[in-house]
């Protein structure tokens, strides 16, 4: 690694520390334009609760000091303070029980949507303009142009309700496979059309004719020349990917009561409980953020022919 | 060579071949297509593409139906039938199948009354659920056009102040546009929607906005806020390579003011871009008002939009599938002929997109 790329990891590290200082600060000041402040709830606490909660985090002290508490509290210790409605828990801990859930949720979504987008999308590639190019096609622009929402509710219908083939609860056995595949089915489409224009590309190539010429195999070109460099630009959907899983998430758990972290926040917009609200969000972004940051490093760094700015 | 044939230039000019041409003459030289406009062209190309023209004449038709079906639809999206003043709730109306009549309607049709039917049935509360469905096409493609007007104009504003001062201001609006891009869009989104709604409330208690409801004005102001930057981006790139162009530097060789440059040459060249992402990003934004109405962050009850019906239609999901399946369906159709008519737009008027 030269010094060249090091400057841009270094770059592109401190545009994603900018990028979470950004979102909490813009947390925290919408948070104050909030009528009665973050901790204001429709159940009146008591005064000793609010004074406590107030002195806490100096809601009487000048904006900037509040300011700078609440980074401080974030950066040192997680501290999002308490949640409203989980009454004696801190917003870090209820963030927390839905995590496993939420994480085990997520990364078979993302696991499934690349092996199959992959497979699918070099399938499409290998076979070009015949008819399993047009059918994947099809029912990739399908899954595009549907809303996660309505392709969940869509799955419930047909194999919870009508052909009782799966549990439509997320608490069931194997609960969990509808809402995975109602995950995946989107970025797997983009990763299948991502994988069919590289692998169409690479397969143009200089070095797959020549290897073609020497006899190769075709197996051996596929996996060890074609779909080694036709996989590179499907890094940089990685990002993108977890920012579609994040926020599908939260309406997949809402359709099928995972009890994941989607669902802990959805319920806690409706239920106005602003602490939550401001935690989850900067603890997701910072998730988004920090991914966005990697899968673009690792892009530059995977292909040296491509150059660092 | 047979240098005798060659006729021996003479002294002698032959007057004829002076003469003004005739009109026949000038008849003559007139091509036989008439000169195209850079617009006829691409909608020339527009239409050769099929599907592009399908999804062109199913987005007018939605629309048309999303606008004149309520002006003449017998019922109301927010009239519950089975209620009448001074009179208990009539429980019959609610949840109707399709077709059905509630108990009134009934002894009115005996009494030899044509009553118009419940296309979709009527929803939990007694609404006619068409025109709800109607109605809530209607906000959904409203939202997504206004939002995207908002996008167009900041957008088009900032990136030709970028791209035309170049320099500091570029930078700065640059960097600005670079941080907006890394913060995740749908989470602000919901933050913005969810903490706003509240404090917006309160400030529009009276005014003609406050039937939209705060939901929706944070939706459009986050779409002020954080949306513009890819438009933006685009139009800078598209003033900064047009300026660089031959024909450009070519027009000013020749002495073509500042004026003439933008009007023939920098505000036609760039308009296919603005109008090109604009019809793809009103499917953006559609998505995004049905994903936050599906949260419960969208309109305000009782006006319906897609994604609120979508929601509402969660509760009663396995008696009533098709009140889920009908939304769906629109929401579906709307977002995949926009986006393809907006591919089809690119190619019909983006043509060197293609090489």
């Amino acid at each position: 690694m030269n010094s060249k790329s090091l400057f841009y990891i270094l770059k592109r590290i401190l545009l994603a520390i900018l990028t979470v200082w950004i979102v909490v600060t813009i947390t925290f000041f919408v948070s104050r334009a909030v009528p009665g402040g973050p901790f204001a709830s429709e159940k009146a606490i008591t005064p000793a609760t609010k004074a406590a909660l107030e002195a806490k985090y100096g809601l009487d002290k000048p904006l900037m000091e509040q300011y700078t508490t609440y980074l401080s509290d974030i950066v040192t210790e997680f501290d999002f303070g308490p949640s409203l409605k989980n009454r004696g828990r801190d917003v870090i801990d209820v963030i927390g029980d839905g995590l496993e859930t939420s994480a085990q949720l997520g990364l078979s979504a993302a696991a499934i949507a690349l092996v199959v987008g992959v497979v699918l999308g070099a399938v499409a590639a290998l076979r070009r303009n015949k008819l399993i190019d047009r059918i994947v096609m099809v029912f990739t622009t399908a899954c595009i142009s549907m809303p996660s929402f309505i392709m969940g509710t869509l799955l419930l219908i047909l194999f919870a309700i009508t052909w009782h083939i799966l549990p439509a609860n997320g608490n069931a056995d194997g609960g969990l496979i509808l809402p995975i595949i109602t995950l995946s089915l989107s970025p797997m489409a983009n990763i299948t059309r991502l994988t069919r224009s590289s692998m169409l590309d690479v397969l143009g190539q200089d070095y797959i004719r020549t290897a073609k010429a020497k006899g190769v195999s075709g197996v051996k070109i596929i996996f060890g020349h074609a779909l080694k460099n036709a996989l590179i630009p499907v890094i940089t959907y990685f990002g993108p990917m977890l920012a579609y899983i994040v926020t599908g998430s939260l309406v997949v758990e809402k359709i099928f009561a995972v009890p994941g972290i989607g669902r802990t926040f959805v319920s806690s917009i409706t239920d106005r409980d602003y602490p939550m609200i401001m935690g989850t969000t900067i603890v997701l972004a910072s998730l988004i953020v920090i991914m966005n940051m990697v899968s673009d490093i690792l892009y530059k760094v995977v292909d040296p022919r491509i150059t660092l700015e | 060579m047979d240098f005798k044939k060659i006729p021996i230039p003479t002294m002698h000019v032959k007057l004829d071949d002076f003469a003004p041409a005739t009109d026949a003459e000038k008849e003559y030289m007139v091509q036989m297509r008439e000169s195209t406009t850079f617009f006829k062209d691409g909608v020339k190309r527009l239409l050769k593409n099929k599907i592009a023209t399908i999804s062109f004449i199913l987005v007018v038709l939605i629309t048309l139906a999303a606008i004149f079906i309520p002006m003449f639809w017998p019922y109301a999206y927010d009239a519950q039938l089975g209620i009448t003043p001074g009179k208990p709730v009539d429980a019959s109306y609610a949840n109707l199948e399709p077709f059905e009549y509630g108990s009134t309607e009934l002894r009115r049709i005996e009494a030899g009354e044509e009553i118009f039917p419940h296309v979709f049935g009527t929803d939990s509360q007694g609404r006619d659920y068409f025109i709800r469905v109607v109605y809530g096409t209607r906000i959904s493609l409203a939202v997504g056009f206004f939002a995207s007007l908002i996008v167009l104009v900041i957008g088009m504003v900032m990136g030709s102040v970028a791209g035309y001062c170049g320099g500091k201001v570029d930078l700065v609006i640059m960097r600005i546009v670079d941080i907006i891009y890394s913060l995740p869009d749908m989470l602000m989104v919901i933050l913005l929607a969810a903490m706003l709604g509240t404090a917006l409330e309160a400030i529009l208690v009276g005014t003609v906005l406050e039937k939209l409801g705060a939901n929706m004005i944070s939706l459009f102001l986050v779409f002020a806020l954080l949306y513009w930057v890819s438009m933006a981006r685009q139009i800078r790139g598209q003033i900064l390579s047009l300026k660089e162009q031959e024909y450009v530097l070519a027009a000013r060789a020749v002495g073509a003011k500042g004026k003439w440059i933008i009007a023939k040459h920098l505000i036609p060249n760039s308009i296919s871009v603005v109008i090109i992402s604009t019809a793809l990003q009103i499917p953006n934004a559609i998505f995004t008002e049905s994903y936050l109405s599906f949260l419960g962050l969208g309109v305000n009850a009782p006006m319906p939009s897609l994604g609120s019906l979508a929601s509402d239609a969660l509760n009663g999901i396995s008696s009533y599938p098709y009140r889920l399946v009908i939304p769906a369906i629109v929401i579906s159709l709307i977002v995949l002929s926009l986006n393809l008519f907006g591919d089809g737009l690119r190619d019909a008027f983006d043509p060197k997109l293609n090489n």
